[in-house]
């Protein structure tokens, strides 16, 4: 496909007619066949444009000096959504996109010939989106020396973004874990939980309320969500004696509903929250960098982590939690109201679910009915890897999984950075199913 | 409100192909789950290994359609061996979740652009199934009375579907009330009593997800021959539908989940028809066509909470049967 | 309490059992189970740690001791349900150590549980159909054309009738097992355990929880077990009927075997004694274990 801007832009890496030394009016004519044929194409070749069904795409033409390079590997991540391209033998490639927004697209350097760079820019341009349903985007490259750290900064930022995202996959874990310990319950609506808290937010800020007033009523919300969950559909359940089998069931008939509802209300589009786009870009350090959301979002995530710890450490309530996590029946024996510890368990689950999913809304960015259906199993794979049970473990889980997450896209395509999570959940479940930091249950 | 379409809307689900590939599923999640007490929350994890092993069996190495079926069993056997061999000893709460999140890797799998060329990543398979469609038997025409109207292709792929259907029950019937159904019911109470009576409790406990694997994966491979097979299909909604269908039927029976998934659909088509209705007249508050499209599975998941609390049997099995042995 | 109140024939005791010396670990004139170097640690407890030890053929062996002995321990890894630390043992000649539950139970030594494991989801007749051993009916290829087991599962089911007839449990036959009482599964766990005609019959405290009005029944057909040629080995704590059916006993008291011996003879060891009371009592066993006798003969 032609990018329409080409013949305006640079020569150097787009279709550069000049070189061949046409007639103008030719090369206009030429240029319009281009098009034409180029839209009534037959099915492109595979492996040089994906996502053909969405209506937004972005897309580019990779040349060096006039010479397009075929087999060049472009990336292009952002809204939760990921996918990558080889260029074709014209040095083409085109990337379908579910919405509008921002995205980072990224060459990957390694796959351009020897002794060629990109040399504007660097290898990961944030690309924002215009008026039209198409953006074109071409990286400049010639003979250049590729930064040889590049990679490593590459490295780096996804560190970073893995902290960002393990941070408040952290949020959402303790919750998961302590609900587990609590009750033996794995609770699989945990997702919608997490959901509900940008959907609060969202309808605040719709009705005018200021954002620093709604995030905590958004939290609250949530934390009362989970109060409600627990008075209305848990306690009585549990006081029944009906089984975990069927508790699980119930968890994932809550989350159908809590799902669809939300379908119901915000359609199949993503929505953003105030102030979630265009968050200008602060240098760290070498070429890492971060969004001034992402400093806050980290800073949260950390002031609440460091909060609940000092609860869960020093008050009453909170070791009170720590022992019916351990060990329900010896808590209960001592004299432990457990049924009080599990409602507080709820509200704080709750409450936390709701504080990532605000977050979460910043990360991505964007808000979507199913985002919860597609954290669940990170969520379970944090709190598996850490401990079911234990909060500090779910943390330490967390961090490693949105590392874990992060960095992988760097060894492996980037649409697969979510499989190795869940094979690492797998694994544990299978050899070490009480985690990191669990104790080791006497079975039988 | 136009209660004449909302009629033919339902009534078509009643014998609709898509109906019958979800028996199948529900079939296949009964014998993990109501005969053996596996739990397994990976079923669209089968269903999108059959489905894809039918489309790419055709389509990559072009075999006929007979063969594309054999592979798409075989892929599902193979997929619940490798699920199998290290899970099967896993106690009930990990095996749900390895096996939500095995459903789950298949899925990306099947998403990702590194195998584009084989899977069709996010844009899934179409065109698989002209073999199948060249064995119609039935001639060009229309075919059904009232509601049910079908083209030739759309009825032999419905027959097909049916007569499958049947043969997988009367196999699962017969498997049930034989002294290996037998081993199998005591498994699910109690494994060490039946070790103890010198049965190999692993081998039979595999070889249930075997045949339920293989019955859910010719599901899938009946699900999308119609259309297209796509990985947005195979998301963990569907296997909470396809647990919605059986528990509502009857776990540990062999009509409960052909009934349950008769109902379910019956159900999704009615409502569905139903409710964007009601919401043009303005009979849902503010609410669009499109959202109220939405709510009938918001009440999906209420009957999910109901049924398994008040009537865990569903509408066929036996109380005392105890669908969940605890 | 036991109603002895008609003095039944006492049950004819083997004796000769033993070589040499009775002591723990003595060797057997006709061992079916010979087990060496037994050992099981949990974190740092030592749950069995058994030198030597073996079973006569044909009798019927009590294996006594106070609680936390490793009797169950024993018992599990005897019969494939545990793994040992170290140890090798065989039954009948053919190594047994690593061999899988249902494998052992294949070769014809069966146990049933302190917890009775009567499947009460299946009928009574299911449940003893189910103990019947090489059903062709069990594969799961065969299964599907009934033409290759009807036969077989006709012949199953006359024996398991039989065998319901001789425990009094036949009138019970299409009840779920689950309606019966606690006594009536313990002798329903007993009567399927014979469906597949074990060699060796390993019970884990069968009077356990039993009303006394049945242990008298469960006792006759421990002593028709070893009428019909089967080896019998069982757990219990009730030193009156280990008195009265047992031909051998073995004592284990903190995972080792302390002595072994004729019931009248281990009871009056005072290793045996001090196991049990912890220190030197001049005291019958069966008073320690609860039964006393009284003015009239009545236990």
């Amino acid at each position: 496909m032609i990018a329409n801007t080409s013949l305006v832009s640079q020569s150097r890496s787009s279709i550069s007619l000049e070189a061949v030394g046409i007639p103008r009016l030719l090369k206009l004519f030429l240029a319009f066949a281009f098009v034409v044929m180029g839209v009534f194409a037959a099915t492109p070749a595979f492996a040089d444009s994906v996502g053909d069904e969405y209506e937004n795409k972005i897309l580019g033409n990779v040349k060096n000096e006039g010479t397009p390079l075929e087999g060049v590997r472009i990336i292009v991540e952002g809204n939760g959504y990921s996918a990558e391209v080889e260029t074709d033998a014209e040095g083409k490639w085109s990337i379908g996109v579910p919405q509008s927004g921002t995205y980072e697209i990224t060459l990957v350097e390694d796959t351009l010939p020897d002794g060629i760079a990109v040399l504007e820019g660097g290898a990961t341009q944030t690309v924002e989106w215009g008026f039209t349903n198409t953006v074109v985007w071409n990286f400049f490259i010639g003979e250049g020396e590729r930064n040889p750290t590049s990679q490593f900064d590459q490295f780096l930022m996804r560190v970073f973004d893995g902290l960002n995202f393990g941070l408040l996959l952290g949020l959402a874990a303790i919750g998961l874990s302590l609900v587990f310990g609590t009750t033996s319950l794995p609770n699989f609506a945990h997702g919608e939980m997490v959901t509900m808290g940008a959907l609060f937010t969202m309808y605040l800020a719709l009705a005018g309320v200021p954002l620093l007033l709604a995030f905590p009523i958004a939290v609250a919300l949530s934390a009362l969500f989970g109060w409600g969950l627990d008075s209305g559909v848990w306690a009585p359940l549990r006081r029944r004696g009906v089984g975990i089998v069927q508790l699980m069931i119930v968890s994932i008939g809550l989350s159908l509903t809590f799902r669809y509802l939300t379908q119901a209300l915000l359609g199949g589009g993503t929505e953003q929250l105030p102030g979630a786009l265009g968050s200008p870009e602060i240098n760290l350090f070498r070429t890492v960098s971060l969004s001034v959301n992402d400093l806050i979002s980290m800073g949260i995530s950390l002031i609440v982590v460091i909060a609940f710890a000092m609860w869960l450490l020093n008050s009453k309530m909170g070791k009170a939690t720590r022992a019916v996590s351990d060990n329900a029946d010896l808590a209960a024996a001592s004299g432990i109201d457990v049924d009080r510890v599990i409602k507080v368990v709820w509200v704080m689950a709750g409450g936390l679910a709701g504080l990532a999913g605000i977050l979460w809304a910043y990360f991505r960015p964007g808000l979507k009915w199913d985002m919860g259906e597609k954290i669940l199993l990170f969520i379970f794979a944090a709190g598996v890897l850490g401990g079911l049970g234990t909060a500090f473990g779910a943390f330490v889980g967390a961090m490693i999984v949105g590392v874990l997450i992060e960095t992988s896209a760097q060894f492996i395509p980037s649409d697969l950075k979510y499989v190795g999570a869940l094979v690492v959940m797998i694994v544990i479940l299978l050899f070490r199913p009480q985690g990191i930091l669990g104790r080791r249950e006497r079975i039988g | 409100m136009d209660f004449n379409s909302i009629f033919i809307n339902t009534a078509q689900a009643l014998f609709s192909p898509v109906t019958i590939a979800f028996a199948m599923a529900a079939l296949g999640l009964a014998m993990h789950f109501g005969f053996v007490g596996l739990l397994n929350f990976g079923i669209a994890g089968f269903m999108a290994v059959g489905a894809y092993g039918y489309a790419i069996s055709t389509l990559t190495f072009g075999f006929p359609w007979w063969g594309a079926f054999i592979a798409a069993m075989v892929a599902s056997a193979i997929f619940a061996v490798i699920l199998g061999i290290p899970t099967l000893q896993l106690r009930g709460d990990y095996l749900a979740i390895v096996t939500i999140a095995s459903a789950e890797i298949v899925r990306l799998l099947l998403l990702s652009t590194t195998w584009i060329e084989t899977t069709g990543s996010a844009d899934g398979l179409v065109a698989y199934a002209d073999d199948f469609r060249s064995i119609n038997p039935f001639p060009d025409g229309d075919y059904g009375f009232g509601p049910w109207n079908y083209t030739a292709n759309q009825f032999w792929v419905l027959i097909f579907a049916l007569i499958v259907l049947i043969i997988s029950a009367l196999i699962v019937w017969r498997l049930t009330h034989s002294p290996w159904g037998r081993v199998i019911k005591g498994i699910r109470e109690d494994e060490d009593a039946v070790r103890a009576l010198g049965k190999n409790v692993f081998s039979y406990k595999m070889q249930a997800l075997v045949v339920g694997g293989m019955i859910a994966g010719l599901g899938g491979a009946l699900y999308v021959l119609p259309s297209s097979a796509n990985p947005m299909l195979f998301a963990t909604s569907l296997t909470f539908f396809v647990w919605t269908a059986l528990l509502l039927g009857g776990a540990a029976t062999v009509f409960g989940p052909l009934l349950g998934a008769v109902v379910f659909w019956v159900l999704q088509a009615f409502l569905g028809s139903l409710l964007p209705a009601m919401a043009e007249v303005g009979l849902l508050g503010g609410l669009s066509s499109a959202q109220a499209g939405a709510l009938r599975f918001v009440l999906v998941g209420i009957l999910l909470v109901l049924i398994v609390i008040w009537r865990p049997q569903g509408m066929v099995g036996d109380k005392r049967e105890l669908t969940f042995v605890k | 309490m036991s109603s002895n109140s008609n003095p039944k024939k006492a049950p004819e005791k083997s004796t000769g059992l033993h070589v040499g010396e009775a002591a723990p670990g003595v060797k057997k004139v006709d061992p079916i189970l010979v087990a060496d170097k037994v050992s099981r640690r949990f974190g740092g407890l030592v749950a069995v740690d058994v030198d030597h030890v073996e079973i006569p053929r044909g009798a019927i062996t009590a294996l006594i001791g106070p609680n936390g002995a490793g009797k169950t321990t024993l018992f599990n890894l005897l019969t494939g349900f545990d793994k040992p630390d170290t140890g090798t043992w065989s039954f009948s000649g053919s190594n047994l150590a690593g061999v899988p539950a249902h494998k052992v139970a294949k070769m014809g030594q069966v146990r049933t549980f302190q917890l009775t494991k009567a499947l009460g989801l299946l009928t009574v007749l299911e449940n003893m159909k189910l103990g019947a051993k090489g059903q062709q009916g069990e594969n799961i290829f065969k299964s599907i054309f009934p033409f290759f087991w009807k036969k077989q599962e006709d012949e199953n089911e006359q024996r398991a009738i039989e065998i319901l007839e001789r425990f009094k449990l036949l009138k019970l036959k299409d009840d779920f097992a689950a309606s019966l009482s606690g006594g009536q599964r313990k002798l329903l766990e007993m009567a399927r355990a014979l469906m597949s005609n074990p060699t060796l019959v390993m019970l884990d405290e069968p009077m356990a929880g039993v009303n006394p009005a049945l242990t008298e029944s469960l006792l006759e057909h421990i002593l028709d077990l070893k009428k019909q040629g089967m080896t019998v080995l069982f757990v219990e704590h009730d030193m009156h009927m280990v008195r009265h059916i047992a031909d051998w006993v073995i004592v284990m008291a903190e995972g080792q075997i302390i002595a072994e011996g004729s019931p009248d003879e281990v009871m009056r060891n005072e290793a045996v004694v001090d196991a049990y009371l912890g220190s030197h009592q001049d005291v019958d066993l069966g008073v320690v274990t609860g039964r006393i006798e009284l003015p009239n003969g009545k236990k």
